[in-house]
């Protein structure tokens, strides 16, 4: 795109760009290094998660007050108005994928002395395999306008789902063998519950992403994991 | 099938959701009311009517081309805003509408301009009566050297005779429209001249409206006012909707985003993109369109 007459004008937004990107490089880790925590009963790894949601805090603090500025220096319009609307939107959205991963840490940091069936977190690996995988790709569209892999992103999220819903039922089955294993396993829903969030929190940013890009909103209802689970058994592992 | 046809073919759908298309296809009678409902700023309920259609018009300065064969139609009850670079013809274009042009030597307009079915391009036109359902305010505010009250009147007095006590009535409500009343009403002897720049150009709608007229032009009203009149008299183009057409030419985009319903982008003579204001301002459909109001190079 063209540049603007006032050069200062594009500073400001190549500035928010990079601070988004400097999020998304943050909620990216904290979400791998929560999981590999909770996996490998890694503690100080949990701690060192939990540590850097701040940064993310006040990463996402500053974005707004940078667009707030923008929007009251520069009336923008057009293109420029769904970009720095959509920052102050994903850097949200951002700040809260942070928190789920700040969660999961810290759930790990609880259970890591008690949890006793090694297999009850494979279904949350590939979970978290799948959030990962959005995350990274709705990343990647934001980075490039690329309003078409958003969509992809916007489609996928039902896969995450589905596997949420498989993963429930093997935590249920685990909590009916042995009482002793409820504790650790309600821990364990409440990951999944976060990954899925995080997968929910993915589709918001490829929501923006096609609106920044087309000027168009997509619709209300997604494709939801539930009916993917009924329609489509095959699909799910 | 005849309906079928007609929904697909009705040119200007004035919902204009699709504003390219209803730039390139006019179709003046709208004699189906749109089934679409009207996105965000226009959501009033009655279907749009068009008060003028401009079409195919063309304009001259001499031997130089100043409107290219411009059509778009502007809606009664609206506001239509007119945005553009300096030279780009939006004031051109108002100018032929109340067909101030006819007062130059060596300027003609080809095409038509249809107000309520009639082309007020045509030879036989009354000018004056014209200028009456036309009325037109100017960039700076321009107040006779009279009393208040004497240059709200001037204009009826031109075409109606009236009794003092109803002339002064249509005067108080003119100044009433014109959001002028209250500022006013206890001086309106002292000259025209005395009130600020906001007031005067407040006045100089209070005399267009006098006149009762249809539609009104408005060229960059708030050009030269503080940011108070210009609220003024944007509260005051809000209030005239109720009554009358409206279009307005400002450099000034968040005005046009703010009191017009569809708005007009205009370059080099040509209307590069009509459509639904709230659309332009926040996903405009042509680059052209996109690189001006964002303030980029075009």
């Amino acid at each position: 795109m063209a540049d603007h007459i006032v050069k200062a004008y594009d500073k400001e937004l190549e500035i928010l760009g990079r601070k988004i990107a400097e999020m998304g490089g943050i909620a990216e880790k904290m979400l791998s290094d929560a999981m590999d925590a909770l996996v490998g009963f890694d503690t100080r790894l949990a701690q060192t998660t939990v540590d850097s949601d701040p940064r993310l805090d006040l990463l996402q603090r500053d974005i707004e007050e940078q667009a707030i500025l923008t929007i009251a220096r520069r009336q923008p319009m057009a293109v420029d108005l769904r970009e720095i609307i959509a920052t102050i939107r994903i850097s949200g959205d951002l700040e809260r994928i942070g928190d789920r991963a700040k969660n999961i840490a810290k759930r790990a940091i609880k259970i890591h002395s008690e949890m006793h069936i090694p297999r009850a977190t494979i279904g949350l690996r590939s979970m978290h395999e799948s959030a990962a995988i959005l995350l990274k790709d709705v990343l990647d569209a934001y980075a490039q306008r690329d309003a078409e892999r958003a969509r992809d992103v916007w489609t996928h999220d039902a896969d995450l789902d589905a596997l949420e819903d498989s993963v429930f039922r093997d935590l249920l089955t685990f909590m009916m063998e042995d009482p002793r294993n409820i504790s650790f396993c309600t821990h364990l829903l409440f990951v999944s519950k976060n990954i899925e969030r995080i997968g929910d929190h993915a589709t918001n940013i490829a929501e923006t992403v096609v609106y920044v890009v087309t000027g168009e909103t997509l619709p209300m209802d997604r494709p939801k994991g539930r009916t993917t689970l009924s329609e489509a058994p095959t699909t799910v592992v | 099938m005849n309906t079928m046809s007609n929904e697909q073919d009705d040119g200007i759908r004035p919902a204009a959701e699709n504003s390219a298309t209803a730039v390139q296809a006019m179709n003046p009678v709208q004699s189906q009311p749109a089934e679409k409902p009207i996105p965000q700023a226009v959501a009033k309920a009655a279907p749009l009517k068009q008060k003028v259609s401009i079409r195919d018009l063309k304009f001259y300065y001499g031997d130089s081309l100043a409107l290219k064969s411009i059509s778009l139609p502007l809606y009664a009850h609206r506001a239509t805003a007119f945005i553009g670079p300096s030279g780009c013809g939006k004031s051109t274009l108002l100018r032929v509408l109340n067909r101030m042009y006819d007062l130059y030597p060596n300027q003609r307009a080809e095409g038509e301009v249809i107000l309520d079915g009639v082309n007020i391009l045509r030879r036989e036109q009354d000018l004056n009566l014209l200028r009456a359902r036309v009325g037109m305010v100017f960039q700076k505010p321009t107040p006779f050297p009279m009393s208040i009250h004497d240059n709200v009147a001037f204009g009826i007095k031109l075409y109606q005779r009236l009794p003092k006590a109803e002339l002064r009535d249509r005067v108080e409500a003119a100044l009433m429209q014109a959001a002028l009343w209250g500022e006013v009403k206890d001086k309106l002897n002292a000259s025209g001249l005395s009130l600020s720049g906001g007031q005067q150009q407040r006045l100089c709608i209070a005399r267009t409206v006098a006149l009762q007229p249809e539609v009104i032009l408005l060229d960059e009203p708030c050009s030269a006012l503080d940011p108070i009149s210009t609220a003024k008299i944007e509260e005051t183009i809000d209030d005239l909707k109720e009554n009358y057409t409206i279009a307005i030419v400002t450099h000034n985009m968040q005005q046009a985003a703010r009191v017009s319903e569809h708005t007009a982008f205009m370059y080099l003579g040509e209307l590069i993109e009509f459509g639904v204001t709230a659309q332009i301002f926040t996903s405009p459909e042509k680059k052209q369109t996109q690189n001006y109001i964002t303030g980029r190079f075009g």
